[in-house]
Order: C-alpha cells, then sequence, then structure tokens
C-alpha cells in the first residue's frame, strides 16, 4: 500500500498560526487534520475574579481583527445576567460599530488574503501590481470600517468606549458628517469589489452543510434573538449547551465545537446568508443574483461572494443608522449586578460567537466561556479538506497544498481567537 | 526647510510596548518629542501595518523605527533607505501581526503609495516574549538612534527644501 503525506507547515494569509496533516492511502484521502499550535491564550480563565465591568475591555484583546464581536457578546451576556435592556439608539449605535468592523475585516479578507487564491497570486502584494484598483477599493474599505470603529469605538484595534448597558460616550449627530460620505463612497467600491469577485473562477464543488447563525425577527442578523440552522435548531441563546459541546482533540490547542446529536456544522456569511436571505432588503437580494447566488450558497469558495455581499449590506445599513440617529439621552443605562448566569451571542465576521458568565453577587466573574467561530468551524474544515482533497488527489503535490490552502482560506479563520492555524502536510500511502 | 517640507515629514515608532524587544521603535520616538521641529509629527504604531499606508498618505518623507528580526547582534542598528532597498533583502523587521512593516513598503510600492522618500532604522532585537523588558543591548541603543534620527529629519528637511526649489 502507498502511503502519502502532504504537510503544510505554517499556512499563509490567515490569522493565526496552524498546520495542516493530509493523509492519502492508496488514493483515497483518509484524513485530514488541522493542527492549530498556537499557543492556549487562556483568557477564561483570566477573566475569573475579574469585575464585571472589565470583562469587555479583556475580551477585545482576544483579537485585533474582531474585537467589537467579543467585545459585544460579552456585554450582551452580562445585560443577560442583569436583566438589563439596551434598545433605541444605543442598540443601533451598538449595531453601526459591528457593521465597521464586518466593513473591515471583510474588505480585508476579500481583497488581500482570499482573491489572490482564484487569481493565482502568491499574495495581496504581487496582485496588486495587476489589480491595483481592486485592492485600492479593499484597503479603502478596511478604512471606513476602521474610521466607524474609531468614532464609536474610540480606537480601531480593541476600541475603549463599549461598555455593559451602552457606551461611555455617545456621539453627537454632526460627528457622522465626514463619515457619510466615505460610507457612500465605500458602498459603490463594495458594489464594484462584489461584481469582480463574482467573476472569479470557482471549482464546481457544494457540500451539504448544516449551517447555524442569529436569527432577529426584522433584521439580518449581527445581535439576534435565537439560534436557529437549516436543520430545524432554533433556541434561545440561553440554551447554547443543550444542543453544543465542546470537545478537546489531540492535534489542537483549540476546543472543536459540535453539535451534540449531528456533529459538524458551519457558521459563518454562507451559514447567515442561508438562515437571513428574506432579511436581506431586496437591492441587495438582486445584487445577490446578479453575482449568480440564490437564496443558499454551498459552495464554500463562494464565501467570497457571499462576504462581499455582507459588504454592500454593512454600508447601507450604517447609513441608514446614521440617517436616523438621534442622540440618546444617556450613553448608557443603569446596570446592578447581582449573583446571575447570562449568555450572549452575536455574528462576528467570521461567525457565531458565544458567551456564557457566571457572576457574583459582588460583580466578579465566578466562571466564563467563550466559543469562536474558528472553533465551531474546525470540523467543517477538516471535512471540507477530505472532500477537496479527494477531488483532487491527481494533482501534483505543490498543487494540492495550494488547494487544501485555499479550502481553508475559504473560512477566513482567526487562529489566534480559537486558541485556543497552518502547515500542511500530505501522506500517500 | 520650506513649509511643504515642515508640514510633510513623519517619524513613526512602530512595535508592541508589552513585547520585549519589540517595544524599542515605540521608546525610542517617545525621546524625541520635544526635540524636533515643531511640524514634524511623531506617531506610535503597536497594530495593523497595513495602517501606516494610511498614516504615510500625503507625507513627503517618512522615518519609521522598528525592532528588527534577532540577528547575531542584538542591538545593531540598520539604516534602509526603502525606496532603494528590498527591504526583505536585506533585514527582517519583525511583527507580531498579520501585514508586516515589509508588506506595507512593498504594497505602498507597488501601488504608488509609497511618499518620496522612506528611512527606516531597524534595531536588532533578542527577545520578544510577552511581557518581557527590553533587552539591555537594545536599550542601549536607544538614544543613538534617536540622535540619528534627529540628523536624518536635518536631512530630508534639506533634500525637501531642495527638490522644492527646483521643482
Amino acid at each position: 500500500m502507498a502511503t502519502k503525506t502532504i504537510r503544510v507547515d505554517y499556512i499563509a494569509r490567515i490569522e493565526g498560526e496552524a498546520a495542516l496533516d493530509l493523509t492519502i492511502k492508496d488514493q483515497r484521502v483518509t484524513g485530514a487534520r488541522l493542527k492549530i499550535f498556537e499557543p492556549p491564550r487562556l483568557f477564561e480563565a483570566l477573566l475569573r475574579g475579574r469585575d464585571y465591568a472589565e470583562v469587555p475591555d479583556i475580551t477585545a484583546r482576544i483579537c485585533g481583527i474582531c474585537p467589537i464581536a467579543y467585545q459585544m457578546s460579552s456585554v450582551q451576556a452580562m445585560e443577560d445576567a442583569f436583566g438589563v435592556h439596551v434598545d433605541g439608539q444605543l442598540r443601533e449605535l451598538r449595531r453601526l460599530i459591528y457593521l465597521g468592523e464586518w466593513i473591515e475585516s471583510h474588505g480585508l479578507h476579500i481583497v488581500m488574503l482570499h482573491a489572490p487564491d482564484f487569481l493565482g497570486f502568491q499574495d495581496g502584494i504581487q496582485m496588486a501590481a495587476v489589480h491595483g484598483d481592486a485592492v485600492r477599493g479593499g484597503l479603502a474599505l478596511k478604512k471606513v470600517g476602521n474610521a466607524l470603529m474609531t468614532l464609536l469605538g474610540g480606537r480601531e484595534i480593541h476600541p475603549v468606549n463599549l461598555r455593559v448597558g451602552g457606551f461611555y460616550r455617545v456621539p453627537e449627530r454632526r460627528d457622522f458628517e465626514p463619515i457619510t460620505e466615505q460610507l457612500k463612497q465605500a458602498r459603490d467600491l463594495a458594489v464594484g469589489t462584489l461584481r469582480w469577485v463574482a467573476g472569479f473562477p470557482f471549482p464546481d464543488y457544494e457540500r451539504d452543510y448544516e449551517f447555524v447563525a442569529l436569527r432577529h425577527s426584522s433584521e439580518y442578523a449581527i445581535i439576534g434573538d435565537r439560534i436557529v440552522s437549516n436543520r430545524g435548531l432554533d433556541i434561545a441563546i440561553s440554551a447554547y449547551d443543550s444542543e453544543f459541546e465542546e470537545r478537546h482533540v489531540s492535534h489542537s490547542t483549540s476546543l472543536q465545537s459540535v453539535l451534540k446529536r449531528r456533529g459538524s456544522y458551519l457558521v459563518g456569511p454562507m451559514a447567515r446568508y442561508a438562515l437571513n436571505f428574506d432579511r436581506l432588503p431586496a437591492d441587495i437580494q438582486a445584487l445577490a443574483r446578479e453575482a449568480g447566488l440564490g437564496p443558499v450558497c454551498r459552495n464554500p469558495f463562494k464565501s467570497i461572494i457571499v462576504r462581499a455581499i455582507e459588504v454592500v449590506y454593512a454600508c447601507d445599513e450604517a447609513l441608514r443608522i446614521i440617517a436616523a440617529y438621534r442622540k440618546p439621552d444617556a450613553p448608557a443605562v443603569a446596570v446592578e449586578p447581582r449573583a446571575s448566569v447570562g449568555h450572549g451571542c452575536t455574528e462576528a465576521p467570521r461567525g457565531m460567537i458565544y458567551h456564557r458568565y457566571e457572576i457574583a453577587a459582588d460583580g466578579s466573574v465566578v466562571t466564563a466561556r467563550i466559543v469562536p467561530p474558528t472553533s465551531q468551524n474546525q470540523l467543517s474544515i477538516e471535512e471540507d479538506l477530505c472532500a477537496v482533497a479527494s477531488t483532487a488527489l491527481d494533482l501534483p503535490d505543490d498543487a494540492l497544498r495550494d488547494k487544501c490552502e485555499q479550502t481553508i482560506r475559504n473560512y477566513d479563520p482567526c487562529i489566534s481567537c480559537s486558541c485556543h492555524f497552518l502547515k500542511l502536510a500530505v501522506h500517500r500511502e | 526647510m520650506t513649509r511643504a517640507a515642515q508640514a510633510r515629514m513623519l517619524v513613526i515608532g512602530i512595535g508592541n510596548p508589552d513585547r520585549g524587544d519589540d517595544a524599542i521603535g515605540p521608546l525610542i520616538v517617545r525621546r524625541l518629542v520635544g526635540h524636533v521641529a515643531r511640524d514634524v509629527a511623531i506617531i506610535e504604531r503597536s497594530g495593523d501595518a497595513l495602517a501606516l499606508i494610511d498614516d504615510w498618505a500625503g507625507r513627503d518623507a517618512v522615518v519609521l523605527v522598528d525592532a528588527a528580526a534577532p540577528g547575531d547582534t542584538p542591538g545593531q542598528v540598520h539604516r534602509l533607505d526603502l525606496l532603494g532597498d528590498n527591504l526583505q533583502g536585506e533585514v527582517s523587521m519583525s511583527s507580531t501581526h498579520a501585514f508586516g512593516v515589509a508588506e506595507a513598503v512593498g504594497l505602498a510600492r507597488t501601488l504608488g503609495l509609497l511618499p518620496r522618500h522612506v528611512v527606516a532604522f531597524a534595531i536588532e532585537g533578542a527577545d520578544f516574549a510577552p511581557g518581557a523588558p527590553v533587552s539591555p543591548e537594545v536599550a542601549a541603543v536607544a538614544d543613538e538612534v534617536a540622535r540619528r534620527v534627529e540628523a536624518e529629519l536635518g536631512r530630508l528637511a534639506e533634500l525637501l527644501a531642495g527638490e522644492t526649489t527646483h521643482a
């Protein structure tokens, strides 16, 4: 029997450090292991004993790309624990800063990290020599997203203005004047980016995923009420532990999350899109159809199109929120800590994040649990790798390695966040 | 100096203050505050290197101060003319981020977004561990590099003045 191993020791164009071992035996893929070797971050232990009010600023440090997702999930969990409701303009401002993070993160991933895979470039810098306008557009999108985060969060990386109950300071209506024009220009750039990526050559590959995402009664969910799937899951956020569990696998410092009854599932743009297409405005739906997508996309390589659709949506939604903005009377609602347990779940750019905190009567954290999107997608990535590699076994090892790396980048994985990312080895037997 | 030259120079100290020798860039530029012409901007960057392209937009001259990956001689200072030198072929400026300084310079060069003059001072580090102090050999060159950056700013100001005069 011939065994062949293809190894990628360090996967490029992802956030964090990981490796992949692919084993091929008698021309059949027998194993794909995503080996996350970034050291454990230990944030959950670090949070124990800290005051509840410190948690948003500590959890923001988990990721420089998506700090808002961590902050927002933690404040939502605290507010759930203390019976506090944040709505009206404060909730709209939270949605607005989150949209900034979507624009910034998606803009970077689409243009600098993912697009080179489809166009045969080693990286975004090499691609810039041929597709300069597209790269400038991506950088401009990232800049606008960052500007939104700076305006509302005080700074673009690890913002400091979010708190349990709302914000420390809220903007005046006139503060939005400069960014409104930038967002209008960004919207045009986003539509251009969508049309550009829709024309990429895509592998003919689909998989029947269980999509899991938040669902809201009227919005394209970023901050949602229910966790739903395309296989009947429809639960309150507080019921997360009844349906999902994290398990340790020896080849990864990141826990792998599974649905207790069905195993792997997919979170992120494709899941959000499939489960919330009806929540997108008609003109965004029309742009999606123009880009070749129906209401559901099962081709992970086309996730780049879905991200581009979400960027257009994010620009429109941000402009809508800004146009309707009225400065709230207070930057935050009052919060009174109590001994309790709270759950929070929001949609980071790369997928759903779940937080659970047990709080003591004095407001200190007793236990904390954080489930980032890359932990949830890890098993699905390994299953995609097996399936994609199985269709590409005739390729030379270098080409197969490239295909595997691209398969991983479809997920825009954030390894630093999950360490709780990549080197690739192919073992052919 | 011409007015345009006065308004268009930027010094950027790059690094994470909490990761050992990665802190040397910010530490050096802090020594320059109050010792350079009022209209030379000084900033620190510890996060996204791609943001450098926005930082230097509209500037005519930029001086970067950054730690470099460990070599044989911790504290050794390399002066690089980034428009003339191949950064990656010289010395690897260290970054804890997805995009490093070399990538930002390379991308800006490709897109035609580099200022007219970009000079980097790269200081070889020894220890980049989270929470570690700056190594003594690296800390020892901070004053010397600060003086060299001041001199560089003077040289760049004269260059820019000459370019304006002869434009």
